[in-house]
């Protein structure tokens, strides 16, 4: 077990820097399209705050914000809302991820693959940041 | 409306459902398993959906996201991909079948894990097999690769040191094969197979796609364990868990073979890598060592699993010879071989389990009168015998006919040679086990109080039994329908 990081300084520049990391991954994912950045980079930099809690805090304190339960499921349902998408479009009677045929309303089709390749980019982050932290949970874990 | 989706559907239903299966298993651990086989179950019925529509209609040709090649990803469903995908998610649902009561006993605390890692081993499996990228296929290439690791090292104590061996000669592998692939795509510019096959034969001369060629040949000739190559799965095989080696010994290395059959006949043709570069000869003269060496060594082990793993490497030699004889008789020989080794192997791999999992024996010298307490276990298990020695009218026999003829075609007397040593060296093996099952007298508590597995392992075994024999009913129906079209329309 990671225990808390005995060192103030350090202590309280995590705690300040995490939120910023997180909107930072935000900001990654949703300026992809027209700035450097996207699912991966924003997944990764998002996965990055929380392991910099994880290492200064400790695995038990950060864990309140973050259960270690919670980052496999978060990666499962990242690549899950990436696959499922591609079956909406199927029922859409397009092929497989033809981000054309979404089913949304009162759009171009160049908006659908605007918005189609935003919610490929959410399932990219999710699956990215669960996956990232589950690596270092497990790498970080105790011996049973 | 859905048939028209049949062909990404084989491998998307399995992604889609590896993760509901770990979304469901977190909710409850029991319900993994039901989920597991409902995914792999509609994968089986979309293979076959898929296989009926290309007998009827030939092959079926899917463009991802609408973009037609050589600029998207193009899925083919041609007869040799439709046939593998059948072989390869109904092995998949036998095998999760039988894994329940074995992980149940052997991992009870990882059954969510190996569950949604079965089924990405599976949906890797699948889109190697229905892809038509070069690219893509190496996406799918490391899914199953990485999966079969993660897979293999859950096992005994040693376990994890074999998977590390296998990781480190399958990213050699997996690398060599990017490399090749590299190189084709800045000679020709394309990564879609067919195209690539289009634009290869007027640079067949330039070093570039001879060096691709010999990548990609020796770094599928890795993961598939082609003989020099092969010293990472023995144990491998040993220590894995009984469940996950009845799943991955079947398929992963045939599904390389696979990969090289395709490379041999949609991307390079047989004309390049036998005449231009002779790829071809040195495979098929490796393949006929390693059968003869690789059976020396099973009949050496006395592990009943280790054993195995080397029939396993002889037998994937049997495929390679057919590979490298690249003539239409011995291209369909290892074809077949690929079905009928799937089937064979799959069988003995699940008898081994099923004694491990009611006596914990694995060695082979303790075996004495297993056959008395197990009937229907080791009855199946001697018909897998001799399929693998090649008595008809079991599958093995016919595959080894094939390669024969397929060598005295090619006027090679020495390949018939070794097909007819190599039966020879598969009965002292196999007669070894037999004797020893069927007709020595117990003489150990542990086999006296043997019994039959439960009806979860012993149905897929019998059944994987009835379809060695059924398929050497039914291999002129194969044949003339499924791998001769294949054949034909390479070599005219």
């Amino acid at each position: 077990m990671i225990a808390k990081y005995k060192n103030i300084v350090v202590n309280i520049a995590s705690r300040v820097m995490a939120p910023f990391m997180m909107l930072y991954a935000l900001y990654a994912l949703f300026h992809g399209h027209s700035s450097p950045g996207g699912g991966f980079q924003g997944g990764a930099i998002m996965a990055a705050g929380v392991m910099l809690l994880r290492l200064t805090l400790g695995k038990e304190r950060s864990s309140r914000k973050f259960p270690v339960w919670l980052a496999p499921v978060i990666g499962t349902t990242g690549v899950f809302i990436f696959a499922g998408t591609g079956i909406v479009t199927m029922l859409g009677g397009g092929n497989y991820l033809d981000y054309g045929f979404l089913p949304f309303p009162f759009l171009s089709p160049s908006e659908h693959r605007f918005w189609g390749i935003l919610i490929i980019e959410i399932g990219v982050f999710l699956g990215v940041s669960g996956i990232m932290v589950t690596i270092f949970d497990c790498l970080t874990a105790e011996q049973e | 409306m859905i048939l028209n989706h049949i062909i990404v559907l084989i491998p998307i239903s399995l992604l889609v459902f590896s993760f509901i299966t770990f979304l469901l298993g977190t909710v409850r651990r029991s319900l993994a398993y039901p989920t597991a086989l409902v995914g792999s179950a509609i994968s089986v019925a979309c293979s076959v959906v898929g296989l009926i529509l290309v007998l009827q209609g030939g092959p079926i040709h899917y463009y991802l996201g609408g973009w037609p090649p050589p600029i998207g990803i193009e899925y083919v469903l041609d007869y040799l991909s439709a046939f593998m995908a059948v072989l390869t998610t109904f092995i998949g649902f036998i095998s999760i079948v039988y894994s329940r009561k074995s992980f149940a006993q052997e991992l009870p605390h990882k059954v969510v894990p190996l569950y949604t890692i079965t089924l990405l081993l599976l949906s890797g499996l699948c889109g190697i097999i229905v892809t038509g990228d070069l690219f893509n296929l190496y996406v799918f290439l490391e899914i199953a690769s990485l999966t079969a690791y993660a897979l293999l090292a859950v096992g005994e104590k040693r376990a994890p040191v074999a998977a590390f061996r296998y990781v480190i000669m399958g990213t050699v592998g997996a690398c060599f094969y990017l490399l090749g692939v590299g190189f084709i795509y800045f000679s020709t510019g394309t990564l879609n197979m067919a195209d690539a096959a289009k634009l290869l034969p007027a640079i067949y001369d330039s070093r570039a796609i001879i060096a691709a060629a010999v990548f990609i040949v020796i770094g599928i000739g890795l993961k598939m364990a082609l003989f020099p190559m092969h010293s990472w799965l023995p144990d491998a095989y040993t220590y894995a868990p009984s469940a996950v080696i009845s799943l991955i010994a079947p398929l992963m290395t045939k599904v390389f073979a696979y990969v090289l059959i395709r490379m041999l006949i949609s991307v390079f043709l047989p004309e390049y890598l036998s005449d231009v570069i002779p790829a071809t000869l040195v495979i098929g003269w490796l393949a006929a060592a390693g059968i003869v060496i690789m059976s020396i060594m099973a009949i050496a082990q006395d592990d009943f699993r280790r054993m195995l793993a080397y029939s396993s490497l002889a037998q994937i030699c049997y495929v390679a010879l057919g590979i490298g004889l690249a003539n239409p008789l011995g291209l369909i020989g290892g074809m077949l071989h690929i079905l009928n080794h799937a089937f064979m192997k799959g069988c003995l791999f699940q008898v081994a389990g099923a004694i491990r999992y009611r006596t914990g024996l694995t060695s082979i010298s303790k075996f004495n009168g297993l056959g008395k307490k197990m009937r229907w276990t080791m009855g199946s298990f001697g018909i897998a015998a001799l399929s693998m020695i090649g008595i008809p009218p079991a599958c093995g026999f016919f595959s080894k006919w094939y390669l024969m003829l397929g060598s005295i075609d090619a006027g090679n007397w020495v390949f018939v040679g070794v097909i007819a040593l190599s039966s020879l060296l598969n009965a002292v093996y196999f007669f070894k086990i037999i004797e020893k099952v069927f007709f020595a007298q117990p003489d150990d508590d542990i086999v006296e109080n043997a019994a039959e597995p439960p009806k979860e392992m012993l149905v897929p075994i019998v059944i994987m039994a009835v379809a060695i024999i059924a398929l050497g009913l039914v291999n002129v129906y194969i044949v003339t329908n499924i791998l001769e079209p294949v054949v034909n329309h390479v070599f005219n």
